[in-house]
C-alpha cells in the first residue's frame, strides 16, 4: 500500500475517504442515539410504560409536598416526583442541589429499581432564578397551578 | 455620560467596519488606490474604537452605574471588586460585547502586521472579517445594548450568579474568547484566498500563526473551564458533555484538524481545498457555539438570558456566515488545483488520517449536542449524555492517537514502516504492559484502552527528538513534541481518574473519621464563617494519607449569598503528586452529623497538566514561526537595501 494509488486518482480516493469516515460517523452516531440515549421521561410516562429495570433515563417532575424524607443513615432521600397524572418514588444517597426542596421541579438521573423505585445518582434542581435545567423549563405552568393550590 | 461615550463609540465601530467592507470590496473589483489605502486603517481604528466601547463598560461595572441597565441587573455594590470588573463579561452583552472587541482587535492586528500575502486576498481578508463584525455589531445594537440605561436609576443591583464568583470569571471567559474569535481570521483568510483564488503554500504560512494563536488560546480557555467546573460545581466530574462545553470543543477540533492541514500545506503544497475547507468550519462552529450558548435554547450556567428575538437573530447571523462561505467554497473548490500527491505511507498520509479522525469526532460531538434540540422540535424530549459521547468519541479518538504515534516519525511523500519499526519497540513493550496491569486489576475496556494508549504515547511522542543534538531541534519541533506529550499526559490521567477513582459519601459527627481509598479524613470542626457578600459554614477535615505523618487540612465550605440569595458548595482539594483528595460539605443530618461527599481521585491533576502542556508546545512553535518570519523579512529588507544601494 505505497504509493499503488493512481496518482490521478489520488484527490479522489482523499475525498472518498473522507466522506465514507463522515458518513460512518453519522450512521453510528444514528445508531448509538436510537440505543443509548438516556431519555426523558414524566411520572405519566413511567407509569404507562415503564424503561427496562437498570436503563440510564432521566425523571422530571415535581417534588411532592410532604414526601421528603431523610433515612437514618443521613445520607439516603426519598421522595416522590409526580405530575398530575402519576407519582413515582425515587431514592437518591448524596448531596441534593441547594435549590432542592418539595414543591419544586427536579430532574433525576438514574434507572428504575426491580422495586419500582427510582435510584437517581444525580439530582438537577434549578441552579439559581435565571438557571433552569432545559427539562424543567415546560414545568413552569404545573408549578404555578401548583402554588396556586398551596396557597388557597 | 460614560454609557453614552461607549455606545457612540460602538456606533461608529459598527460604521468603520461597513466601510471597511465596502472599501475593501469595491478596490476588489477595480483597482482603486485611494479606497485600497483606506482599508487598513480603518480596520485598525474598528478594533480600537470597539475596544474603547469595551473599556467604557468596564469603567461602568467598576462605578457600579445603576442608571445603566446591565449594571442593575448584574451586580451588586458590595460584591468585590475582581467580580465588579469580570462581572461586565459575566453577562449576555457584556460578553457580547467582549466578542466583537476581540473581533476587530483581532482584524486590527492582522491589517497591522500582515504583509507577506498579495494585497488583494488581504483586501478581500479584511473585507470578509468586516462583513461577519457587521453582523455582530448589529446584534449588539439592536438586540443585546450592554448600554441601555434605566431611568430612573435604582438604588442596588441585582448581583452576579455566585456560581461565577470566582476568581476563573477574570481568565475563563476572555481566554476562551480570543480562542473562538481568533478563529474568524483563519475564516477571513479562506474567504479572501477563495475569492482571490490564491490557495498556496505562502497563504498557508500567512495563516498559520494565527490558527496556531487562536488554538493556544482555545486549548487554554477549554482546560481552565475544565477545572474551573470540576472544583467549582462540587461534583467531582471535570467534563460533563454539557452541550456549552461541547460549544467550545467542536471549534477546538476544526481548528486541531486545521493546524495539522496548514502545515501539509505550508510545507507540502497539498490538502488545498481541505484547508480552505477546514478554515470555514472551524469558525463556523465558534459561531454554532455561539448559538448555542447565546440564543437561550439551552439552559445553563453560561446561558444568561432567555430572549427568542436573539435566538432567531444569531441564527439568521448563522445562516448568512456559514451558508455564505460554504456556497462561495462550493462554487470555488472545482478551480483550486489538486496539490502535490503523496504514498499512504508517509507524514501526509498520517495527517490525513489526523484530519479525518477529528472531523469524525466533530460529527459525532456535533449530533450528539443537537440531537437533543431537534428531538425537542419535534416534540419528543431526550437527554444524550456520557453513555453516548464517550463511547463514540473513542471509536475515532483512541486510532488517531495510535497514529500520532506513528506520524511524526514518518518522512513526507513516501516512508516504510519497515524502517521505523524498531523505534516503536519500547512503547509497544510499555502500552502491552499497560494493558496487562489494567485486564489483570479488571478495569473497564475503555479506561484499559486509554491507559495502554497512554503508556505508549509518553515515550513515543519523544522519538522524534531522539538522536538529535537537543540544541540544534527547531522550536517548532520542540512545541509539536511538547504538544504531543501533552496529549499523552492528559490521556493518562483521564484514565487513570475514571478507572481508579474512589467516593465516599458519609454523614459524620464532628470528631469522626471517614476513609477514602488510602485516605483517613477527620472531620475536625464546623464553623460559621464570613465573606464580603456571603455568610458560610466552614468544615475542616485533617486527612491524612496512609501512615503519612501530619495531616493535610482541608477546609470546604457550603455558602450562603444574599444578592442574588442562593447557596454555593466550595469543595476543598489537597494535591498530591499522585492525585488529588476532594471533599465538599453538605448539608446537616438529624443527629448533629454533616453529610461529607469524599473522592479520591489518583492522577487527576495530569488532566490540566497535559492541557497546559499542548498549550505551551503551540506557544513555543508559535514563536519560532514567529521569529523565522521575522528573520526573513530582515533577510529581504537587506537584500533590497544593497540593491538601491549598487544600484547608485
Amino acid at each position: 500500500m505505497n504509493g499503488a494509488i493512481k496518482a490521478k486518482h489520488q484527490r479522489l480516493v482523499l475525498v472518498i475517504v473522507a466522506l465514507v469516515a463522515l458518513i460512518g460517523a453519522g450512521l453510528l452516531a444514528a445508531w448509538a442515539l436510537r440505543n443509548q440515549a438516556s431519555y426523558f421521561y414524566l411520572p405519566a410516562q413511567i407509569a404507562s410504560a415503564p424503561p427496562e429495570p437498570g436503563r440510564a433515563v432521566r425523571l422530571g417532575g415535581m417534588v411532592e409536598a410532604g414526601s421528603l424524607k431523610k433515612e437514618a443513615d443521613g445520607i439516603t432521600l426519598s421522595f416522590v416526583v409526580g405530575d398530575d397524572k402519576a407519582r413515582v418514588p425515587v431514592r437518591f444517597a448524596g448531596i441534593a442541589p441547594d435549590l432542592f426542596k418539595e414543591g419544586s421541579g427536579v430532574v433525576a438521573e438514574g434507572r428504575m429499581g426491580p422495586d419500582g423505585t427510582f435510584v437517581a445518582d444525580n439530582l438537577l434542581a434549578k441552579h439559581d432564578e435565571k438557571y433552569v435545567p432545559r427539562e424543567m423549563k415546560d414545568m413552569t405552568e404545573a408549578q404555578a397551578r401548583q402554588t396556586v393550590e398551596e396557597t388557597r | 455620560m460614560i454609557a453614552n461615550f461607549g455606545l457612540a463609540a460602538l456606533w461608529l465601530a459598527a460604521a468603520l467596519a461597513t466601510l471597511q467592507l465596502v472599501a475593501g470590496g469595491l478596490s476588489l473589483r477595480r483597482e482603486t488606490p485611494a479606497l485600497a489605502g483606506l482599508v487598513r486603517p480603518v480596520a485598525i481604528a474598528q478594533g480600537l474604537l470597539a475596544a474603547v466601547a469595551f473599556a467604557a463598560l468596564i469603567v461602568l461595572f467598576w462605578q457600579t452605574d445603576l442608571s445603566v441597565k446591565l449594571v442593575a441587573t448584574n451586580s451588586h455594590s458590595a460584591k468585590p471588586l475582581l467580580y465588579k470588573i469580570a462581572g461586565a463579561w459575566g453577562n449576555h452583552e457584556g460578553s457580547m460585547l467582549l466578542w466583537v472587541t476581540i473581533m476587530g482587535l483581532a482584524g486590527g492586528f492582522v491589517a497591522l502586521v500582515e504583509r507577506r500575502l498579495p494585497e488583494p486576498t488581504m483586501l478581500a481578508t479584511l473585507a470578509a472579517q468586516a462583513f461577519v463584525s457587521i453582523g455582530f455589531y448589529a446584534f449588539l445594537l439592536m438586540a443585546s445594548n450592554p448600554f441601555e440605561r434605566l431611568d430612573p436609576p435604582v438604588a442596588e443591583g441585582q448581583g452576579l450568579n455566585p456560581l461565577l464568583q470566582d476568581p476563573g470569571l477574570a481568565f475563563h471567559p476572555p481566554t476562551l474568547y480570543i480562542g473562538y474569535v481568533g478563529l474568524s481570521i483563519a475564516f477571513s483568510f479562506a474567504v479572501g484566498a477563495l475569492i482571490t483564488r490564491e490557495v498556496s503554500p505562502a497563504f498557508a504560512r500567512a495563516m498559520r500563526p494565527w490558527v496556531l494563536g487562536a488554538w493556544i488560546f482555545l486549548t487554554l480557555g477549554i482546560t481552565a473551564g475544565s477545572y474551573w467546573a470540576y472544583y467549582e460545581l462540587g461534583w467531582g466530574g471535570w467534563w460533563f458533555w454539557d452541550p456549552v462545553e461541547n460549544a467550545s470543543l467542536m471549534p477546538w477540533l476544526a481548528a486541531t484538524a486545521l493546524l495539522h492541514s496548514v502545515s501539509v500545506l505550508a510545507s507540502r503544497n497539498a490538502l488545498r481545498a481541505w484547508t480552505v475547507m477546514l478554515g470555514v468550519v472551524a469558525f463556523s462552529m465558534s459561531m454554532v457555539g455561539t448559538f448555542l450558548v447565546r440564543s437561550g435554547i439551552l439552559t445553563s450556567v453560561h446561558a444568561f438570558a432567555v430572549d427568542p428575538t436573539r435566538g432567531s437573530f444569531i441564527l439568521a447571523l448563522l445562516a448568512i456566515y456559514i451558508g455564505g462561505a460554504l456556497l462561495l467554497f462550493a462554487l470555488r473548490a472545482a478551480t483550486v488545483t489538486e496539490g502535490q500527491r503523496f504514498a499512504v505511507t508517509s507524514r501526509e498520509g498520517a495527517l490525513v488520517f489526523n484530519n479525518v479522525m477529528l472531523s469524525a469526532t466533530l460529527g459525532i460531538v456535533l449530533i450528539g449536542t443537537l440531537y437533543p434540540l431537534l428531538a425537542e422540535a419535534m416534540g419528543s424530549k431526550v437527554s444524550v449524555g456520557p453513555p453516548y459521547f464517550n463511547p463514540m468519541g473513542a471509536v475515532f479518538v483512541l486510532p488517531m492517537l495510535a497514529v500520532m504515534a506513528v506520524g511524526p516519525l514518518l518522512r513526507w511523500r513516501r516512508d516504510a514502516m519497515a524502517r521505523i519499526g524498531k523505534r516503536l519497540i519500547v512503547p509497544g513493550v510499555l502500552a502491552l504492559t499497560a494493558f496487562g496491569v489494567m485486564v489483570a486489576l479488571g478495569t473497564g475496556l475503555l479506561p484499559a484502552l486509554g491507559l495502554t494508549l497512554a503508556a505508549g504515547l509518553l515515550v513515543a511522542t519523544l522519538l522524534p527528538l531522539a538522536g538529535r543534538r537537543l540544541r540544534t531541534v527547531t522550536l517548532p519541533l520542540w512545541g509539536m513534541v511538547l504538544a504531543h506529550f501533552g496529549v499523552a499526559v492528559s490521556l493518562f490521567g483521564m484514565a487513570a481518574d475514571s478507572a481508579f477513582t474512589q467516593e465516599r459519601l458519609v454523614a459524620a459527627r464532628v470528631g469522626e473519621i471517614a476513609s477514602v481509598g488510602p485516605w483517613q479524613v477527620r472531620l475536625q470542626s464546623i464553623m460559621p464563617v464570613a465573606g464580603p457578600n456571603w455568610t458560610a459554614l466552614e468544615g475542616t477535615l485533617a486527612a491524612s494519607y496512609g501512615d503519612d505523618g501530619t495531616p493535610a487540612i482541608l477546609r470546604t465550605q457550603s455558602r450562603s449569598f444574599w444578592a442574588p440569595v442562593q447557596q454555593t458548595n466550595e469543595s476543598a482539594l489537597h494535591t498530591r503528586w499522585n492525585g488529588q483528595l476532594y471533599a465538599v460539605l453538605g448539608e446537616e443530618a438529624e443527629g448533629g452529623r454533616w453529610q461529607l461527599r469524599l473522592w479520591w481521585k489518583p492522577f487527576v491533576t495530569l488532566i490540566w497538566l497535559g492541557g497546559l502542556l499542548i498549550g505551551l508546545g503551540g506557544l513555543l512553535a508559535l514563536l519560532g514561526r514567529v521569529a523565522s518570519d521575522l528573520r526573513r523579512l530582515v533577510a529581504i529588507d537587506k537584500i533590497a537595501y544593497r540593491r538601491e544601494r549598487q544600484g547608485r
